[in-house]
């Protein structure tokens, strides 16, 4: 049986150094094990049926004819849920399969088990279901009217937030005004939602699966099965992306289920077509802005009504309203705040986490008008951000002391400064232009463009989340030579966590050999990889682990050589004084049993907010970000090639400044991706394009070259000074893109993604 | 059905085949052979190239009975032993792997070019390489690694 990727180890690099990937001669070899590759001699394979209807009523389901096709082993619908038939991130408002109703096009309604993926699909078409279609909320602005039909018996009506600080009723000599759209993205991740549940001797179950956060999975499969966590026991296979996409559960629970019913492993894996429907996207969003201000462009007030299409489930939409309510005017001086965010239940496909959660859609409204608010008082766009930008010793808009850096106005003015790229040729090379090899354009009708963002994003989970992370750290003697061997339940999503978790273990305890073991929940919770939060909370769990392993070691060492334990070190695999010299090896100190050391670890507390006032300490770090776009627009046909997108941020302090940048690179890309291309199109609650045919992501001839300036303003209070990272450059760069593209033009461009025909206006 | 065919220079012989598998599933499932990754499978992300006949293919869209009597190379038949190809070697050393799905699409892929065209020049990079979707990347380290592969084979 193949399962999950084996214990990393690699070479040097401590903090601050960019190590090699542990895992990289897997991946390009194709070894590494990622959740679509495991495979178990007796497996069976599951699939799922899903509704086709966005909101019915389930008359009755027949599923004789699909028990009947031969290699079919199970069929399972919702009377054969043993616990609790209810999952959920914030609120148990989804059935794990569909109990008398369906609310989306897509929710899974039956399981099927075969022996070939083929013919479990076949036989999962066999099943009748006989639906009777309810009237169902398709357009978000209208969930919350008096006449709308109910999604759930509670209302439409997710989570509201206020904030309401300063005058109540503040008037400026200069008002700018805005209605703003963004699209449904899609998190687009490359590896399907896989997994392998293993049923186990114990009665239990082991379940490899590609995730973003184990132990949330795990309490909710433990409700649906009715077990108790220690016989569900999850493993982290390899995941081939996530950016929240993999916060919910998507098949965890049903290969659960199959594999308790016919006690086989059974596999399942995701086509690409099911991926979009099984798991959440990023929130639709209809924002309403209005800035007021003084005649020099200085900020008084800014008012802000913002709608979350939450679509048939909750997820974490709770979670994306109070980041759109306390983040959504940006990193901006605010004396006199209003704002409304508003999260609703609709019968279109469910939303939830992604990358820049509930910050991305703001950020377009708030940047849009703030370019509108520099033109109308005729001072520069780079200029009006730094005039209004936040500085460390500010309150933001909900009182809270931005108590370290908050360089808005040197980020701003950094990408300013950056050398623009050349001017077009005459001649130019035609895949340099818009429209690429398709050949549309010689540069004739060709305008260029240029554009700034800037934002603002908090880090780790808010609002009083208890938000912490455990980790395992073994100091062993292995060959004559010391081990260390960090244990977290911290999933690995491409990002480079284990990377930083070697770097880590290697500065604090001063040796080199350093084995991640493999990610599972036989330690305790490492949190989500979500929020730009592992490096920080994850980071600092294994920074305090290793501390208490080197405290035990110096303690025992200072016993053996009847020094003071203040006076010793760890370094070199050696126990050395203050001026280096070696005084033991670490192998005679840690001796045959090793020292261990289990800590959970947590950041300083945040607290809820008033709800009335929106006022308190809701966060507990942000981090910022800025982006300037350099497009060529096509003005004739609407098409845009992104010419430069350049950007500075600021992070603390890179760990791995390599991994940083590949973080900038890749998260610059998704907000491109969103201002220009990525759009789930829902119409009549049905999703049209879910396929990389239909649904765009930038290619490699989309992407332009990138210039990156990183900031190291180290934060007090975090591990090392670090800042997240992950974030604040899929925030900041498409509304840089949105802004170049209007300046190219001239249009207002109040929506995105950008089509051709808002270009052309045709 | 049985299919015969030569997979990273080994001749294999595979039952119990059914008609409508991809030669992409037939490597994963039934040989062994999982590196060619299951991204989209339908030809639109370049997870899934693979050499067939020495032509990159999207393996999602050959039937595996097309397959029957030709040579196919996968990402797993691109080392020499424990030495990593060049190629491989670039894409570690210039950080151009994150979650990795996408990367042995982009090996074969970056492979081929670098045969065909030993220098190309950076525009000629993203054309040969804009059938490979990556999502983590952004696809300037990949840039990076094409070029140092490049460079290395120099």
């Amino acid at each position: 049986m193949t399962t999950t990727t084996e214990a990393t180890t690699a070479s040097h690099g401590r903090v601050g150094d960019s190590p090699l990937r542990p895992d990289g001669t897997l991946k390009v070899t194709g070894e590494f094990a990622y959740a679509s590759d495991l495979w178990h001699d007796d497996m069976v394979w599951g699939v799922t049926l899903r509704s086709p209807h966005p909101h019915a009523r389930i008359v009755g389901i027949d599923i004789a004819a699909a028990l009947a096709v031969p290699g079919v082993s199970a069929v399972l619908t919702a009377a054969d849920v043993p616990g609790a038939n209810a999952v959920g991130l914030e609120h148990l408002d989804q059935p794990a399969l569909a109990d008398g109703v369906v609310r989306y096009q897509g929710e899974p309604v039956a399981l099927v088990a075969a022996d070939h993926p083929e013919t479990a699909r076949r036989a999962a078409k066999r099943i009748v279901v006989e639906y009777e279609e309810l009237p169902a909320v398709t357009d978000p602005r209208h969930a919350l009217d008096e006449d709308a039909p109910l999604v759930h018996a509670n209302g439409n009506l997710v989570r509201k937030m206020q904030i309401r600080r300063g005058d109540a009723d503040p008037t400026a000599p200069v008002v700018v005004a805005l209605d703003f759209e963004v699209g449904m993205q899609d998190q687009a991740f490359l590896g399907p939602e896989s997994g392998l549940a293993v049923p186990a001797e114990d009665g239990g179950i082991d379940l490899y699966v590609a995730t973003q956060w184990l132990h949330v999975d795990q309490t909710q499969v433990c409700r649906v099965l009715g077990m108790p966590p220690e016989r569900v026991r999850l493993h982290l296979a390899g995941v081939g992306g996530a950016f929240g996409g993999r916060e919910d559960l998507s098949m965890h629970v049903h290969a659960c289920l199959l594999a308790m019913r016919t006690g086989k492993p059974v596999k399942m894996s995701y086509s690409r077509e099911e991926s979009f429907f099984g798991h959440v996207h990023r929130h639709p969003a209809w924002l309403r802005y209005e800035f007021g201000a003084e005649e020099d462009g200085t900020l008084v007030y800014a008012k802000a009504d913002i709608l979350f299409d939450g679509g048939a489930y909750a997820s974490s939409t709770g979670a994306v309203v109070g980041n759109g309510g306390t983040l959504g005017l940006g990193p901006y001086r605010i004396p006199n705040v209003h704002v409304d965010a508003r999260g609703v239940y609709s019968n279109n496909p469910p939303c939830g986490a992604m990358r820049g959660f509930g910050c991305v859609q703001a950020a377009f409204a708030h940047e849009a008008l703030m370019d509108e608010l520099a033109d109308q008082v005729g001072i520069d766009r780079v200029e009006i951000r730094a005039l209004n930008g936040m500085r460390e010793g500010d309150e933001n808009i909900t009182g809270q002391l931005i108590d370290s850096a908050a360089p808005v106005a040197e980020l701003i003015r950094i990408v300013r400064d950056m050398p623009l790229p050349a001017e077009r040729p005459a001649d130019p090379d035609i895949r340099e232009l818009p429209g690429g090899v398709s050949n549309t354009t010689h540069g004739e009708g060709v305008v260029r463009g240029v554009g700034y963002a800037v934002t603002y994003k908090n880090v780790g989970f808010s609002e009083g989340f208890d938000d912490y992370s455990t980790a395992r750290v073994r100091l062993d003697v292995t060959g004559g030579e010391p081990v260390a061997t960090v244990h977290t339940a911290a999933a690995e999503v491409g990002q480079g966590l284990i990377t930083v978790e070697q770097q880590i273990a290697r500065t604090e305890l001063g040796v080199e050999a350093v084995v991640v073991h493999p990610k599972d929940t036989s330690v305790g919770s490492g949190g989500s990889t979500s929020a730009s939060r592992q490096t920080y909370v994850t980071g600092g769990a294994v920074k305090a682990a290793c501390e208490a392993v080197r405290d035990a070691v110096v303690a025992r060492a200072a016993g053996m050589l009847q020094r003071d334990a203040a006076d010793l070190h760890l370094s070199g695999g050696k126990i050395v004084d203050a001026t280096g010299e070696v005084l033991a090896g670490l192998a005679d100190v840690v001796g045959d049993e090793g020292v261990e050391e289990t800590v959970e670890w947590r950041h300083r507390p945040t607290e809820a907010i008033d709800p009335v006032t929106g006022q308190g300490n809701a966060h507990v770090q942000y981090a910022f970000s800025a982006h300037r776009a350099v497009v060529d627009v096509d003005v004739e046909l609407g098409l845009v090639k992104v010419v430069a997108l350049d950007t500075a941020q600021d992070v603390g302090k890179a760990i791995n400044p390599d991994a940083v940048v590949g973080q900038i690179q890749g998260g610059s890309a998704q907000g491109m991706g969103l201002a220009l291309m990525e759009e789930i199109v829902v119409t009549d609650g049905k999703i049209r394009n879910p396929s990389f045919t239909d649904y765009l992501i930038p290619t490699i001839l989309d992407m332009p070259p990138m210039k990156i300036e990183v900031l190291e303003y180290a934060d007090p209070h975090a591990p090392y000074g670090v800042r997240g990272v992950g974030e604040p450059p899929t925030i900041s760069s498409g509304p840089a893109v949105a802004a170049a593209i209007r300046a190219a033009t001239g249009r207002a461009l109040r929506r995105v993604p950008v089509r051709p025909e808002h270009i052309t206006g045709v | 059905m049985r299919i015969e065919l030569t997979v990273n220079g080994t001749r294999r012989e595979v039952d119990d085949v059914w008609e409508g598998e991809s030669l992409l599933y037939a490597l994963r499932e039934r040989m062994g052979l999982p590196g060619s990754k299951n991204a989209c499978e339908q030809g639109e992300c370049g997870s899934c190239t693979v050499y067939l006949d020495g032509l990159p293919v999207c393996s999602c869209l050959v039937a595996a009975g097309q397959a029957q009597g030709r040579e196919v190379t996968t990402v797993e038949g691109l080392a020499d032993g424990e030495e990593l190809h060049p190629v491989q070697q670039a894409f570690i050393e210039r950080g151009a792997v994150q979650c990795g799905f996408c990367t042995p699409g982009l090996i074969v892929s970056t492979h081929d070019l670098l045969e065909r065209n030993p220098h190309p020049s950076d525009p000629e990079i993203r054309e040969a390489l804009a059938g490979n979707l990556c999502r983590c990347t952004g696809y300037e380290k990949i840039l990076d690694a094409v070029r140092s592969a490049a460079e290395s084979k120099r």
